[in-house]
C-alpha cells in the first residue's frame, strides 16, 4: 500500500515536471505572441487582450500581481525575462521600473498622436493608457460644494471628524501626497498632512469603496477617492449600491490653480522583450478609440486620447482641470511622501 | 564479517544524515537569502522608522500574537477536551465540524464580517433606523480594530490547536486518566494535572503554528489598517522603496520567532513524555446532562457558527447574487489548478518532513538541529518575502545555466526554473515545511525509542524501519500533516501571485483579485469554492484520526 503510494507520488512529480518545466522552451519557439506582467487586474484588462488576439491572431500571455513584486521579478530575471510588457496602475511604478533599468524606449507615431505629452515619458520609456482622478466627494445632504475649494483646505479645523480616507499604505494616497510635495514643498505638505489627519472621522481602514459607503451612511461627510469607484456604484445593478451613489456628489478641487490630482494606468516595453513589435502593436491597440472607450465604459476611467466619447456616468461629473505635472515626479517623491505620512501619524 | 555489516550500516546512517542535511539546506536558502540582507546598509530609513512607526509595529504585533494565541488556545484546547472526554448532544458532529473553519482564509472572513458589522453595514444601519440614532449617538465595537483582528484570526486558526490537541487527548491511554480519577482527582484536576501536561507537546506545536501564521498574515491586518510588522515590511519595501530595510524588518520578525522556539524548548527542559501503557480501550466518555450538556454544546457550536456557518452564509448569499456573471467554465479550471497544486505540495511537504525528522531522529547533531529550525522559519515569514527569497537564487541559477550553455554550446536555455510550477512548489515547501515537519516530528515522538530499537535490532535498515514500523504507528500524524499543508496551499496567495507562470490562476488568486478590487460580492464565489474544496480533505482527516486511534472500534 505504501509502495503504491510512493510510486504515485513519483509519477505525479514526473508528470508535473514534464508538463510545466519546458514551458519557456516552448514559448521561445512560438513567435507570434506577447507576454505581459500586469499590475492591472485580470478582469480589467483581459477583455481587451482577447479583442486584440481576435483581431491580430497574436497570442497574449498574462500574469498579474502587484507592481512592486512584478518589477522585482523583472529585475531578477534580467535579460532572460519572458515579459515584453509591464502594465501598471500608477505612474510611480513605471518611473521606478525605468530607474531600475528594465525598460527600453520605443518610438511610435501612433502612440505619440494618441497620448498627450504629459501622460507619457518624454523619452518613450512608458505610456499612459487611462487616466484616474483622485478627487473629493461629499454627502449632498450635509455639505455644500461652496464649502469646498482645494485639497489644501481640507486641513482646516472646520472639517474635524468629518473626513474619510484610506490608509497611507495605499499607492493612490502616496501619489497624492507626492504631488502635493511637488506643489507645496516638504514642510508645507507635512503641515497639511497633520491637519488632515486631525480631521479624520476614523482611523483609516478599508478601500475607496468603503469610504464611499461610510460617507453615505453618515460616518463622515467628505472623502478622497478615485472616481471610478463611485462610477461602479452609480452604474451598479444593485439598488443598494445606487442608493449610496445617489447620496454623494463629486467635487473637483484646485480648479483655480494646479487642478485635480490624476494618475495613469500605463505600460512599458521591457528591455528583455523578444516580441517588441507585437508589444508596440498591442500598445497602439490599447490607445485606439475602441479600447479607450472600453476603459471609460467598463471601469469608469478617463480615456487618455482626446475626442473619445466618455460614458454617461463620466459625463455627469462634468469637465475639470487636471494637474499636469510630469507624472514621473510621483515616483521620485514617493518615499518622501511615505515618510511625511509616517510623521503625521497617518496610519 | 559482523564488522563489515556494521560499517555498511554506518554508511547508510550517514547517507540519511547527508540527505537530511541537503534537503534542510535547500529549504533554508530563501530564509538565509533574506537574512543576508541584514548586512546591507539600509541608509537613514531605520532612523526614520525608529523615530516614527517601529514602536507601533512591535507593540501591535505582540498584542496580536498574545491575543490570537490566547484565543485559539482557549477555543482549541477547550473544545478538544470536551469532544474527547464527554458525551453531549451534537458531539459527533462537532468532532469534525470544529475543524472546518481551518479552510477559511482569514482575510476572506475579515471581509465578510466587515461587510456585516461595519458602520455602513446592514446591522448597524438597521439599528440606527430602528432607534433613530445618528453617527456618534451610540457605541458599537469596531470590527476593523486590533480586537477585531484577534477575534477573526482566532476563529480561523484555533483548529490547528484543536486538531493536534484532540489527537493527543485521543492517544492518551485511558489507564492514565482512570488512575487519575481513582486517585481522587476531580474532572478539572484530571484535565490540568494529567491530560494537559501529556498533550502539551502537541498543543505547543499547534500554538506555534498559530503564532507563526498570525505574524505572517498580511490580508487581514492590511484591510483593518493595523500597523504591524507585515504591513510595515511592505510599506518600507514598496512605499519607501528600501528593499534592504524591509528584509531587515523581516529578519527581526524571524528572530522573534526563533526566540519563541528557544523559550519553548527551554521551558520544556529535558522532560519527555512517552506513554508506557499499552492497554488501550475506547474512551468511555462521561455523559453530560441538563444544563452542563447545554453549555458544552454551546461552547462547541459557537466557534463553528462564527468561524464557518455565519461567514459562509454571507458568502453563499453573495455568490447567488453574482452567480450569473462570476461562475463559468473557467471556474472549474481554477478549482482544478488549486486542488492539484495543493495536493502535490502537500504530499511533497510530508515526504520532505519525514526525511528531515527521521534524519534528525537517527542522528541529532547541533548543526543539523539548527539548520532544520532555520528551514522551518519560513512559516513565520510573509509569503511575499519568501517569494523574493525564492526568486533571487533561482534567477541566479537560471542565468548561470544560460551563460554556461551559451558559452559552451551556443544555445540559450532561457529561464528553466523561474516562472514554472516547479519554483512555485519549492516556495510552498519553504513556506509550509514547518507545518508538516512539526506534525511529523510530533508523530515520531509517539514511536517510543524502544520500538525503534527493537525494529533495528531485528535487522531492519533505517529506511525499512521507517516504512514498516514508524510510518504505521504515526499514520494519523502523516495524514494530519498532508491535510494541513493542503489547506494552507489552497489558501496561499502572495507567493502564488508572484511566482506563478503565465495564466496559472488559482481560486485564491481569483478571490483576491476581486476582493482587492473592492468587489467583495463578486469574490464570494471563488472564496466559497476555496472553502468547499478545502473541507473535503478536512472531513476525511477527521474520520481517519478517529479510526487511527488505538482501541478504536466501529461502534
Amino acid at each position: 500500500m505504501l509502495k503504491k503510494f510512493l510510486v504515485t507520488i513519483f509519477m505525479t512529480l514526473i508528470f508535473s515536471g514534464l508538463t510545466f518545466i519546458p514551458n519557456p522552451l516552448i514559448s521561445n519557439v512560438m513567435a507570434d505572441e506577447v507576454n505581459i506582467y500586469s499590475a492591472r487586474k485580470e478582469r480589467l484588462i483581459k477583455p481587451l487582450l482577447d479583442k486584440f488576439n481576435a483581431k491580430t491572431g497574436i497570442r497574449v500571455n498574462l500574469v498579474t500581481g502587484k507592481a512592486a513584486t512584478l518589477l522585482k521579478r523583472l529585475e531578477s530575471e534580467g535579460m532572460l525575462s519572458p515579459a515584453d510588457l509591464l502594465l501598471t496602475v500608477d505612474a510611480g511604478s513605471l518611473a521606478r521600473a525605468q530607474a531600475a533599468g528594465v525598460l527600453q524606449p520605443i518610438y511610435s507615431p501612433v502612440l505619440d498622436a494618441n497620448i498627450p505629452a504629459n501622460l507619457r515619458d518624454p523619452a518613450g520609456y512608458w505610456y499612459g493608457l487611462s487616466v484616474r482622478a483622485r478627487t473629493i466627494i461629499y454627502a449632498k445632504d450635509r455639505v455644500s460644494p461652496l464649502e469646498l475649494s482645494t485639497y489644501e483646505a481640507l486641513a482646516n479645523p472646520k472639517w474635524k471628524s468629518r473626513i474619510l480616507i484610506r490608509s497611507s499604505n495605499n499607492i493612490y494616497n502616496q501619489s497624492l501626497v507626492a504631488s502635493m510635495i511637488k506643489a507645496r514643498g516638504v514642510r508645507q505638505t507635512e503641515e497639511w498632512a497633520r491637519g488632515l489627519v486631525a480631521n479624520f472621522a476614523r482611523s483609516p481602514k478599508g478601500g475607496d469603496t468603503d469610504q464611499l459607503r461610510a460617507v453615505a451612511a453618515g460616518e463622515g461627510d467628505i472623502a478622497i477617492i478615485n472616481t471610478y469607484y463611485l462610477g461602479r456604484l452609480t452604474a451598479s445593478k444593485k439598488s443598494k449600491d445606487r442608493a449610496i451613489a445617489e447620496k454623494i456628489a463629486v467635487f473637483w478641487p484646485n480648479q483655480h490653480d494646479r487642478g485635480v490630482h490624476i494618475n495613469i494606468s500605463g505600460a512599458a516595453v521591457t528591455k528583455s522583450s523578444r516580441n517588441k513589435e507585437n508589444a508596440i502593436k498591442l500598445l497602439e491597440f490599447l490607445t485606439s478609440d475602441e479600447s479607450q472607450r472600453w476603459y471609460a465604459e467598463a471601469n469608469f476611467e478617463y480615456p487618455v486620447k482626446s475626442g473619445v466619447s466618455k460614458s454617461r456616468v463620466l459625463e455627469s461629473w462634468g469637465e475639470f482641470k487636471t494637474d499636469n505635472i510630469n507624472l514621473a515626479v510621483l515616483g521620485k517623491n514617493n518615499a518622501e511622501a511615505v515618510k511625511i505620512m509616517d510623521r503625521a501619524g497617518w496610519k | 564479517m559482523s564488522n563489515v555489516v556494521k560499517k555498511l550500516h554506518e554508511l547508510r546512517f550517514n547517507s540519511w544524515s547527508f540527505f537530511t542535511f541537503l534537503i534542510a539546506a535547500l529549504v533554508s536558502i530563501p530564509v538565509i537569502v533574506i537574512f543576508s540582507y541584514v548586512f546591507t546598509p539600509a541608509g537613514d530609513v531605520w532612523r526614520h522608522l525608529i523615530s516614527t512607526v517601529l514602536k507601533g509595529y512591535i507593540v501591535n504585533t505582540l498584542l496580536l500574537m498574545i491575543g490570537v494565541g490566547a484565543g485559539s488556545l482557549v477555543i482549541g484546547v477547550g473544545t478538544a477536551w470536551l469532544c474527547t472526554m464527554y458525551r453531549f448532544p451534537g458531539r459527533r458532529i462537532f468532532e469534525w465540524a470544529l475543524l472546518i473553519p481551518m479552510a477559511m482564509p482569514a482575510y476572506i472572513i475579515a471581509y465578510t464580517y466587515t461587510g456585516m458589522l461595519e458602520f455602513a453595514g446592514p446591522l448597524q444601519t438597521a439599528l440606527r433606523n430602528f432607534f433613530g440614532w445618528g453617527h456618534l449617538d451610540y457605541w458599537f465595537p469596531d470590527i476593523r480594530s486590533l480586537g477585531g483582528a484577534i477575534i477573526i484570526m482566532s476563529l480561523v486558526l484555533y483548529p490547528y490547536i484543536y486538531l493536534l490537541a484532540r489527537a493527543a487527548f485521543l492517544e492518551q491511554s485511558i489507564c492514565v486518566l482512570e488512575i487519575s480519577r481513582t486517585m481522587g482527582r476531580g474532572q478539572w484536576r484530571s484535565f490540568t494535572d494529567v491530560g494537559l501536561p501529556l498533550a502539551r507537546p502537541a498543543i505547543i506545536i499547534g500554538l506555534s503554528l498559530v503564532l507563526m501564521e498570525t505574524i505572517s498574515d498580511y490580508g487581514t491586518v492590511e484591510y483593518f489598517g493595523l500597523p504591524v510588522f507585515t504591513t510595515g515590511i511592505f510599506r518600507t519595501w514598496f512605499g519607501l522603496g528600501d528593499a534592504a530595510a524591509a528584509a531587515q524588518l523581516a529578519a527581526v520578525m524571524m528572530i522573534f520567532v526563533l526566540i519563541l522556539i528557544v523559550l519553548e524548548r527551554w521551558s520544556r527542559g529535558k522532560a519527555r513524555y512517552y506513554h508506557t501503557s499499552t492497554r488501550y480501550r475506547p474512551l468511555p466518555g462521561y455523559r453530560l446532562r441538563g444544563i452542563r450538556a447545554g453549555i458544552a454544546s454551546t461552547a462547541c457550536l459557537t466557534p463553528v457558527l462564527l468561524g464557518f456557518l455565519l461567514p459562509v452564509s454571507q458568502l453563499l448569499l453573495w455568490s447567488i447574487q453574482t452567480a450569473g456573471e462570476m461562475i463559468d467554465i473557467s471556474f472549474l479550471f481554477l478549482a482544478l489548478n488549486s486542488f492539484s497544486v495543493a495536493a502535490i505540495a502537500a504530499i511533497l511537504a510530508v515526504v520532505i518532513a519525514i526525511i528531515m525528522a527521521y534524519g534528525l531522529r537517527l542522528r541529532r547533531s547541533p548543526a543539523m538541529t539548527f539548520l532544520v529550525r532555520i528551514a522551518s522559519l519560513g512559516y513565520a515569514v510573509p509569503g511575499t518575502v519568501i517569494a523574493l527569497g525564492v526568486m533571487l537564487p533561482f534567477a541566479w541559477l537560471d542565468k548561470s545555466i544560460d551563460a554556461y550553455m551559451r558559452s559552451f554550446f551556443g544555445i540559450s536555455t532561457g529561464l528553466i526554473l523561474s516562472g514554472t510550477i516547479f519554483i512555485l512548489l519549492f516556495a510552498y515547501m519553504v513556506r509550509f515545511i514547518a507545518v508538516s515537519f512539526n506534525t511529523v516530528e510530533a508523530g515520531f515522538a509517539k514511536v517510543t525509542p524502544s520500538i525503534s530499537s527493537a525494529a533495528r535490532t531485528l535487522g531492519l535498515s533505517p529506511g525499512k524501519a521507517l516504512i514498516r514500523v514508524d510510518a504505521r504507528i504515526m499514520k494519523g500524524s502523516l495524514l494530519t500533516a498532508i491535510v494541513l499543508v493542503f489547506v494552507d496551499v489552497m489558501k496561499e496567495l502572495p507567493a502564488t501571485l508572484i511566482l506563478r507562470p503565465f495564466y496559472f490562476n488559482t481560486l485564491a488568486v481569483r478571490a483576491f483579485e476581486l476582493a482587492s478590487d473592492e468587489r467583495l460580492a463578486d469574490s464570494a464565489s471563488a472564496a466559497l469554492a476555496i472553502v468547499l474544496v478545502g473541507i473535503l480533505p478536512v472531513l476525511l482527516l477527521s474520520i481517519a484520526i478517529a479510526r487511527s486511534r488505538p482501541g478504536y472500534s466501529s461502534e
